[in-house]
């Protein structure tokens, strides 16, 4: 007697749990033949609301580990990520990869990740600066990670593309709320559970499925994102993005041409973006009793 | 009951017992209901209206209490058409200030007393506590019942109690904080809703604030369910204060949801409704301009007390 195959049903993932989209929705995306890949939530403005609160609360856990320890939960998601190659390259080649490109783009995801987990701890030394200024004054600028981060992940580069965009804004501490693409949404899902079960605290990173023409005016509206990291194309959407960033003065950061399969993608100034620049004046004054001065 | 007024105090070790199942399936139906765009902007303006503004910290200062008494006053000036909250509630040393600071706006000053938050006091350091924060002006007092003489089964201690420290509040409302976090069962909740009911309380709480769990949907139900039966059996009326815990827009209507199909539209109203609450108002704030603006609202523009 033939079995009949478990098909696994891809939930949404908020503040470290897989609920179902609230508004009970669903869409079948297709590979190239016209074959379901599997039901997706479709969700709706309201899980966005939850996972934005979500990453708020998440955000002051994050944001005040040390570098060092990010570094090292960074790794430990490329660690598992490793682990798992086998089904993400299966999802790869089910959203309509090559074996091989599906394999490569694995490998890429996963040498990504070590890369930016390299960065947590070093890029505020190597870009904060002492600036030289004309009073008695120390005058520091330092980066500081802005808050909760809307990304709009690559529509085509399903897994490499979301990791390049996502592991970048991790790193410099912020909290992200992600949409995965619309047509090629299987490895979004499978990465939250890498995720899940690599040390990222709950809220850190959550993971919608959707459609952007239905979510993108509330990633663009919401008061409590920060920024926005939008790696798809649309001179349409990215005006629509910006107009309404600007009610709050999010910053929006245009990815969408970037070839995130090329080896050298990968950029410590990526992690700029989502960085604010904080400076700082501290006087230099004679404690008394010491000859110094520092 | 044959009479429709009791001429004794009842036997409280006969309150009726409570189906505990029953009545959390019952509290879980409220948060079902659905409402939406006018109704849910008028549930959130009376949501509003009905908050106790609170901080009851060790550390409060003079001007913590004349902040939040301007936040009192002006929640959030660049929405039109707001109501104020019901009341400040503070401890009775900040009475005076609040008072003051509010002036003539019509919010009304709450303060606890009896030894807030424990009870842990003797009766007449508990009466003087009440005489002293209605002398500063407090129109409305909320004191502790005494939990641990009601484990041990002194219902009368507990009633005298209560009529005690309200024949002390005067010409002042007189709130009775349960500690339903404390109690242990529903059972308890609903005996000592009476006690206080029949000792003269004008208003039932749920909670301190200081002690997990506050006020919970369950509670508050047997609550306004022992409200509704002394209603029924004395024709007097007694106002429900759930405090505690509820931080957010969304319970908040559920509460009100609660209230009206439990007590009807009499309660509908900050003279018998209110929310014990310090976080709340600013996330009802926050809802209301996103009903208004359709955008989702962030924190950071909204003042924090």
């Amino acid at each position: 007697m033939s079995r009949i195959p478990v098909l696994k049903t891809y939930k949404i993932y908020i503040g470290g749990k897989f609920p179902r989209t609230e508004s009970g929705r669903f869409y079948q995306p297709e590979d190239a033949k016209g074959n379901s890949l599997g039901n997706l939530c479709r969700s709706s403005r309201k899980d966005l609301r939850n996972a934005v609160v979500a990453a708020r609360a998440a955000f002051p856990g994050w944001s005040s580990r040390p570098a060092f320890n990010r570094g090292q939960i960074l790794y430990r998601i490329a660690e598992v990520l490793e682990g798992r190659t086998d089904q993400f390259v299966a999802e790869l080649v089910a959203q309509g990869s090559t074996a091989k490109a599906a394999t490569k783009e694995v490998e890429l995801s996963v040498d990504r990740l070590v890369y930016y987990a390299g960065w947590c701890d070093k890029y505020q030394q190597v870009f904060s600066a002492v600036n030289p200024v004309a009073s008695n004054h120390f005058n520091f600028s330092i980066y500081e990670p802005m808050g909760v981060v809307a990304i709009v992940a690559p529509e085509e580069s399903s897994l490499v593309g979301l990791i390049s965009t996502l592991a970048p804004a991790l790193a410099g501490g912020n909290v992200v709320v992600l949409l995965a693409s619309q047509s090629k949404p299987l490895c979004s899902i499978t990465l939250a559970e890498v995720l899940q079960t690599s040390d990222v605290p709950g809220g850190v990173v959550n993971v919608l499925t959707g459609f952007d023409s239905e979510l993108l005016p509330h990633f663009a509206g919401h008061m409590d994102i920060n920024a926005v990291i939008y790696g798809r194309q649309g001179a349409d959407q990215i005006e629509a993005l910006q107009r309404g960033a600007a009610e709050n003065v999010k910053r929006v950061s245009l990815l969408g041409d970037r070839n995130w399969l090329e080896a050298e993608a990968h950029d410590p100034y990526l992690i700029l973006n989502t960085q604010e620049v904080k400076t700082t004046w501290h006087p230099i004054e004679k404690v008394g009793g010491s000859a110094s001065g520092y | 009951m044959s009479s429709s007024v009791p001429t004794t105090i009842p036997d409280f070790r006969l309150t009726p017992t409570i189906d505990q199942v029953g009545v959390e399936e019952r509290a879980a139906r409220f948060r079902t209901r659905s409402i939406k765009k006018e109704a849910k902007v008028a549930g959130l303006k009376l949501a509003l209206s009905m908050i106790d503004l609170t901080t009851l910290e060790g550390q409060d200062t003079e001007n913590k209490v004349r902040q939040l008494c301007y936040k009192a006053r002006h929640l959030h000036d660049a929405y039109d058409g707001l109501p104020t909250v019901a009341a400040v509630c503070v401890y009775p040393s900040l009475v005076r200030v609040a008072k003051q600071a509010l002036g003539d706006s019509g919010i009304r000053v709450a303060s606890v007393a009896t030894a807030f938050p424990s009870g842990q006091a003797p009766m007449p350091v508990k009466l003087d506590d009440t005489r002293f924060a209605v002398a500063e002006g407090a129109d409305e007092v909320d004191m502790v019942i005494s939990r641990g003489r009601f484990h041990q089964g002194e219902y009368n201690y507990v009633y005298d109690e209560i009529a005690a420290v309200k024949a002390a509040c005067g010409e002042a409302r007189l709130k009775v904080i349960l500690e339903t976090g404390e109690l242990g069962t529903l059972d308890s909740v609903r005996r000592a809703s009476e006690i206080a009911m029949h000792a003269g309380a004008d208003f039932i709480k749920t909670s301190t604030g200081k002690i997990k769990p506050a006020a919970t949907m369950p509670v508050t139900l047997v609550m306004l369910e022992a409200i509704r039966d002394f209603y029924f059996q004395t024709g007097k009326m007694v106002g429900m204060k759930p405090a505690g815990g509820i931080s957010a827009a969304k319970p908040a209507l559920h509460y009100l949801v609660m209230l009206k199909e439990t007590l009807g539209n009499a309660w509908m109203n900050n003279h018998w409704f209110r929310f014990g609450a310090s976080r709340l108002a600013n996330d009802v704030l926050m809802q209301l301009v996103k009903q208004q603006t359709g955008r989702y609202q962030s924190s950071d523009y909204f003042s924090k007390d």
